[in-house]
């Protein structure tokens, strides 16, 4: 296949699976599931590194060096947010079932 | 600096990268799906963050591994210093300031596709990848300042209401073609100019101010979708810079997220009742002179049976406030199942009966006596309201006037001096009810559009045995 059909044909499959994925999310995790997509997206990181490692002038270099900062704190700040705001759903176990027979009703 | 795109194709079209470069970053790509997945459902959501984080550090990894880039000392810095701002700033940031600490994210996310773009243009003849790195380079732009002013909104240092001025979305429109005009001009003389261009520079200043137009006329509680759809936008610059830097994992993340930012935009919309057209536009619009919306257009939380399950699920103490609803749907029986099912798993269920719910006093009692609820669940009025305060959730089905504040606060209202039950003062409330009209007394129920307000519509016999299906899933 060629490559830029191939290229195509990966973007239209990523763009149904993003799509497909997430078509089941509750309301409650909204705001979660956009802050998780948030830090994905700060994956940009690898651009960074690519242009900033073949930057020569100076200019290209802090410029690459800006990106660089902007995309790490997208990617690593993003996801700490995301686990910061999922805690809520792990700590907060329900208390543990109590046994069928002999169950508190009361 | 020669491009990078023209640097990576082969005559055959093959980029050069080696198969265990493409196979790492396709486990990374898999990792992304697989955090999006599991982000969408509570049980598995903190693991698929984490697994999502797993991924972006193996993408970084391979990135350093593979390209041996040059000025690695400030690369390394640069990586050092975007973590020692924003490590702390999530975690100290208050839980109430999240969305917007998500805008910010967005937004320096958004800055640094541009600025990738922007690095490229040099490098770039015409052709694809050069309207991809322009693409990139506006909408990024948009994404950036877009962003920075749904921040500045969120945290109330400007005006939270749809900021419009006469001919808004002409001036917007005009900008936005500006942006365009500038991008084709830099496409003309094929990226010449690099960076530091005056037609690269003129097209990023436009696009930034197209950023904050498109945010000013979007009012306060509807910001939060303006900041999802721009998360789908970053997406998308990323994986046009995916495509100028013949990346395949920038390429795959970068649509995984615009593709489910787009849909996320338009779920979160569909929560409020709203389309996502109105929201973004709809200040231009509206009545002159309105105040926030007539009853029809006021936003409220609707939820979803899933929704109310999980906050049950998650709830010590719920109390259950029946109301003619009730009756009318005959949903005595269901709503104890409901009650059997939590009590089972250790959450408390009361009842709170109010004197005059249903239609007659009394009514509810017997209702629930029929549905054998344990006599000493049902509390009257004075036996309750002392309760509300320390629950988690409270469920009203099918009642209204019965919890309305205006009986507290409205002098001139029907049912004002009338003592209600205290449900505004649990940790959150849900609604069943067929439809926004207002109950018995006829009046607007102010508690219905309240922020821990949650509405689950529909006939209270049906929400109930949903709600019971997704409780026994759960």
């Amino acid at each position: 296949m060629h490559s830029s059909v191939a290229l195509l044909t990966i973007l239209v499959l990523a763009a149904f699976t993003g799509y497909e994925v997430i078509s089941k999310v509750s309301t409650t995790l909204h705001t979660p599931l956009m802050s998780g997509a948030n830090a994905i997206h700060g994956v940009i990181l690898v651009g960074a590194i690519i242009v900033t490692g073949h930057a020569d002038t100076p200019l290209e270099v802090a410029l690459g060096v800006v990106a660089t900062v902007l995309a790490t704190v997208n990617m690593v700040g993003g996801f700490v947010v995301t686990d910061r705001m999922l805690e809520m759903f792990g700590a907060r176990r329900r208390p543990a079932p109590l046994e069928r027979d002999g169950a508190d009703r009361g | 600096m020669k491009g990078l795109a023209a640097a990576g194709l082969a005559a055959d079209g093959a980029t050069g990268t080696a198969t265990w470069v493409d196979v790492a970053y396709l486990v990374a790509a898999i990792c992304f799906i697989v955090a999006l997945k599991g982000l969408s459902s509570p049980r598995t959501a903190r693991r698929g963050n984490l697994i999502g984080a797993a991924g972006a550090v193996l993408a970084v990894a391979v990135a350093f591994a593979s390209e041996h880039p040059r000025n690695l000392a400030a690369i390394v810095a640069a990586i050092v210093v975007g973590a020692a701002v924003g490590v702390p700033a999530a975690r100290r940031v208050p839980m109430t300031a999240m969305p917007q600490l998500v805008a910010l994210f967005n937004g320096v996310g958004g800055g640094a596709a541009a600025v990738v773009a922007l690095l490229e243009l040099g490098g770039l003849d015409r052709g694809v990848p050069l309207v991809a790195a322009l693409f990139t380079l506006v909408v990024g732009s948009v994404s950036f300042s877009g962003s920075a002013l749904t921040f500045v909104k969120l945290q109330e240092l400007m005006t939270g209401r749809p900021v419009t001025f006469p001919g808004g979305p002409y001036v917007f429109g005009g900008l936005a073609a500006v942006a365009v005009g500038l991008a084709a001009a830099v496409y003309a003389v094929g990226g010449a100019g690099g960076p530091a261009g005056a037609l690269a520079t003129a097209t990023v200043a436009v696009s930034l101010l197209v950023g904050v137009l498109f945010v000013l006329p979007v009012g306060g509680a509807d910001v939060p979708i303006a900041i999802s759809l721009l998360n789908a936008f970053t997406g998308m610059t990323v994986a046009a810079g995916g495509y100028v830097l013949q990346n395949s994992l920038l390429l795959v993340a970068g649509t995984l997220v615009g593709a489910a930012g787009t849909l996320l935009t338009r779920l979160m919309a569909a929560a409020m009742g709203r389309s996502v057209t109105s929201i973004l536009f709809g200040a231009f619009t509206a009545r002159a002179a309105g105040p926030a919306g007539s009853a029809e257009q006021r936003p409220v939380r609707s939820v979803g049976p899933e929704d109310v399950a999980i906050q049950l699920g998650y709830a010590r103490k719920v109390i259950v406030v029946p109301g003619y609803g009730l009756a009318v749907a005959q949903a005595q029986h269901t709503v104890r199942e409901l009650a059997d099912t939590l009590t089972a798993r250790g959450v408390e269920v009361l009842y709170g009966i109010h004197p005059v719910a249903g239609r007659m006093p009394g009514h509810m009692n017997v209702l629930l006596a029929e549905a054998e609820v344990p006599y000493d669940k049902l509390k009257d009025m004075d036996g309750i309201n002392g309760e509300f305060a320390s629950a988690d959730v409270a469920l009203v089905v099918g009642a209204n006037d019965v919890v309305n504040p205006a009986a507290r606060t409205s002098p001139g209202a029907p049912i004002f001096g009338m003592p209600i039950l205290n449900v505004d003062q649990a940790a959150s409330v849900v609604f069943l009810k067929r439809s926004m009209r207002p109950g018995f007394a006829g009046i607007e129920n102010e508690l219905l559009y309240d922020r821990r307000t949650a509405l689950l519509f529909g006939d209270a016999k049906e929400s109930l045995s949903k709600v019971l299906a997704a409780v026994k899933n759960s």
